[in-house]
């Protein structure tokens, strides 16, 4: 398993844009969102942790189509299901690797782009805090849209039109964890859902995906 | 061997049984709707608070029944169909999807139109009318992935495994609105508690039409059901006939 | 160690294709599997490999004994031919790639991105991929597709040493490889249409 998470980091870095295009995205949908609501400092200051979560959110979505697509085209996906590795084990590797090139980078650029809607010291670290309590969520759920729609040919409208549903919840918890903080009223209970998503998503999902890989290969 | 109701699971006595019976529920759905709809719209008196618009529960309370209802009734046919592999039960639960949706769909239009007299606006991001929106957006999502595979098998299993982690999802959607809402306007409450509004005199008739709308749901998903496992024959015989050709 | 087939039949696309498969293939054995396009060699190869569940019938030997070489080799272009190789030896545990990289003739690749690769030296990697998993039976698809005289030879060779050290070769081929080998044709393996065997878990099944 560590064997195929370093290549898929390499392989990740090597290929480029991996890094770069979801948090170029996420820089354009902060900066586009003034834009649309006016320069008022006080609204940007409330919606700032709702939009970062979307923005987040969204710039993940834009990836995930690209977590197996690639190997069941050139037929790794088939030799690794005859492997001796676990297909949960697989594509538990899988969603690490896109949390780390995606949910992560992510994750540590909210803050500064924060600035840019005028978020507090304090709203910055609790809008920190959600996003590296619930982006490996939104990584495992949308491997798991990955893997329904892996064996179609255009499967990346469906994949967003599958996973956005189940991206409700995780969406609820931690926007409103980060919008609580920022207002400085107590955010455990949300805090707490929201870490309970992510270890549910992370012990659970990997066997539906993994069941789902199996169906599309046969 | 006793009969089971496994036994119904077989296409042919599916088809046979489901033959049979259908009239007979047909009769009985119209007769119950239109019953308690007619019993509803104009044998109560209006609601004191509410005027006449009260009478929009006829239609808008059973159908947001049906339309939870009815995703529970696709979980448990899509667990029979992973479990046991009957090719009928996965099939309902395939004909249920439109009819849950058409039902989610009347659910919240008819709140939208009561929704404009008692509380001054069409909507409200109130949680049950945002849960009912979520649920929208899953029936959507499994019949896409329904729509999206060609081979019939792989469709069933994909999407019986989406119906169970899409159950798990809507349940937590469903604690997470309300969660939500009460942290966006406490104290302010828009939301009608039905159970307690209601009296009898429109408590019966509400009844019936609850049961309408349950008949009528079986009606549609027997007629749907059986045109898909038609479908699927002629689906099964084209396969026969491309393979005899090649 | 044997790998016996009894009776399999198995579907693609939900359509029957192959019914009564039977054959056995012992230690030190090759045997050529033949039958005309879209006759259902590589779905009875996916089958046997474990990737998709047979109607009926018993395959001997899980798929943990099987090396499964596909159309496709799965190779990364932006890694090295040393780099893709190692990435199967550790997935497979063996972790060694010296052996697989000379008897394929890749050594002086071993640098090279698999992008700059010509079509024949990209399948002696994918050939060279099925030494490092260290398994007994070898499944292999058109293995020879894109490889020049040479090459065919190579992997001859490699396919004979496997088979010498106690190993075996299941082989859907065209060619003639020079091999010592039984050869099985699925032809008369065809699924019927119209017969009971072959609808086995097929939909129309309860028509009948």
């Amino acid at each position: 398993m560590i064997a195929l998470l370093i290549r898929d980091m390499r392989l990740s870095i090597r290929a480029g844009g991996g890094f770069g295009l979801g948090l170029a995205f996420f820089l354009i949908v902060t900066v586009l969102v003034p834009f649309g609501v006016g320069p008022d400092t006080a609204i940007l200051t409330r919606i700032a942790p709702g939009i970062l979560w979307i923005g987040a959110l969204l710039a993940c979505l834009l990836s995930l189509d690209r977590v197996f697509q690639l190997d069941f085209e050139d037929g790794t996906l088939d030799l690794l299901a005859t492997a001796p590795m676990p297909m949960e084990g697989a594509v538990m590797v899988k969603a690490l690797v896109h949390w780390l090139v995606t949910g992560l980078p992510l994750t540590l650029a909210a803050p500064l782009l924060a600035t840019l809607l005028h978020l507090g010291a304090e709203g910055k670290f609790w809008l920190f805090v959600t996003l590296l309590i619930g982006t490996p969520a939104l990584s495992m759920i949308g491997t798991f849209g990955a893997a329904l729609t892996v064996g179609l040919k255009r499967g990346g409208l469906l994949l967003s039109l599958l996973v956005l549903p189940l991206y409700v919840p995780t969406l609820i918890f931690g926007a409103e964890a980060a919008r609580r903080g920022s207002e400085g009223m107590a955010v455990t209970t949300p805090l707490l859902m929201l870490a309970g998503i992510t270890a549910g998503a992370v012990a659970l999902l990997p066997f539906a995906s993994a069941a789902a890989i199996r169906i599309n290969l046969r | 061997m006793p009969m089971s109701l496994w036994q119904y699971a077989n296409p042919v006595k599916f088809m046979a049984l489901s033959a049979k019976v259908l009239p007979w529920v047909t009769g009985l759905t119209v007769l119950t709707l239109v019953t308690g709809l007619i019993w509803g719209f104009f044998f109560t008196p209006g609601a004191v608070n509410f005027g006449t618009s009260v009478k929009i529960i006829y239609i808008h309370v059973p159908s947001a029944m049906m339309a939870i209802n009815i995703w529970i009734m696709m979980l448990v046919t899509s667990l029979v169909w992973l479990i046991r592999r009957h090719h009928v039960s996965v099939l309902a639960a395939k004909s249920a999807a439109l009819i849950g949706l058409t039902m989610t769909i009347i659910a919240l239009i008819t709140g939208m139109i009561w929704g404009q007299p008692m509380w001054g606006t069409y909507w409200a991001w109130d949680p049950r009318l945002t849960s009912f929106l979520v649920l929208f957006l899953f029936y959507l999502g499994y019949m896409a992935l329904w729509a999206a595979v060609e081979n019939p098998d792989t469709a069933a299993d994909l999407t019986s495994v989406l119906c169970m982690v899409g159950s798990v999802f809507a349940l937590l959607s469903r604690y997470a609105v309300n969660f939500w809402n009460q942290g966006l306007h406490q104290g302010a409450s828009l939301s009608l508690d039905k159970e307690e509004n209601v009296s009898d005199v429109y408590f019966q008739p509400l009844l019936l039409c609850l049961a309408g709308f349950v008949l009528l749901f079986v009606t549609l998903l027997l007629i749907r059901t059986r045109s898909e496992v038609r479908r699927r024959r002629v689906q099964a015989l084209e396969m026969r006939e491309r393979m005899a050709d090649g | 160690m044997e790998l016996a087939v009894e009776n399999l039949a198995v579907s693609r696309g939900g359509v029957p294709v192959l019914e009564g498969v039977s054959f056995t293939l012992t230690a030190g054995q090759v045997l050529i599997l033949r039958g005309p396009n879209g006759s259902g060699k590589t779905t009875l190869l996916r089958c046997l490999a474990g990737l998709q569940p047979p109607l009926a019938g018993t395959v001997s030997m899980p798929p943990e004994a099987i090396a499964y070489g596909a159309h496709a080799d799965g190779l990364k272009s932006t890694l090295s031919v040393a780099e893709n190789l190692k990435f199967w030896a550790n997935i497979y545990g063996t972790g060694e790639i010296t052996r697989a990289m000379n008897d394929f003739n890749l050594t002086h690749l071993g640098a090279r991105p698999a992008t700059n690769l010509s079509a024949g030296q990209k399948r002696r990697l994918g050939l060279a991929r099925l030494l490092v998993t260290g398994r007994p039976v070898w499944l292999l698809d058109e293995p020879t597709v894109a490889l020049d005289q040479a090459s065919v030879k190579m992997f001859a060779d490699a396919v004979r040493a496997h088979v010498a050290g106690g190993g075996a070769a299941l082989i859907a081929t065209h060619i003639d490889l020079g091999l010592e080998a039984a050869i099985f044709d699925i032809g008369a393996c065809r699924a019927d249409p119209d017969s009971g065997a072959a609808l086995v878990g097929a939909f129309d099944e309860a028509f009948e």
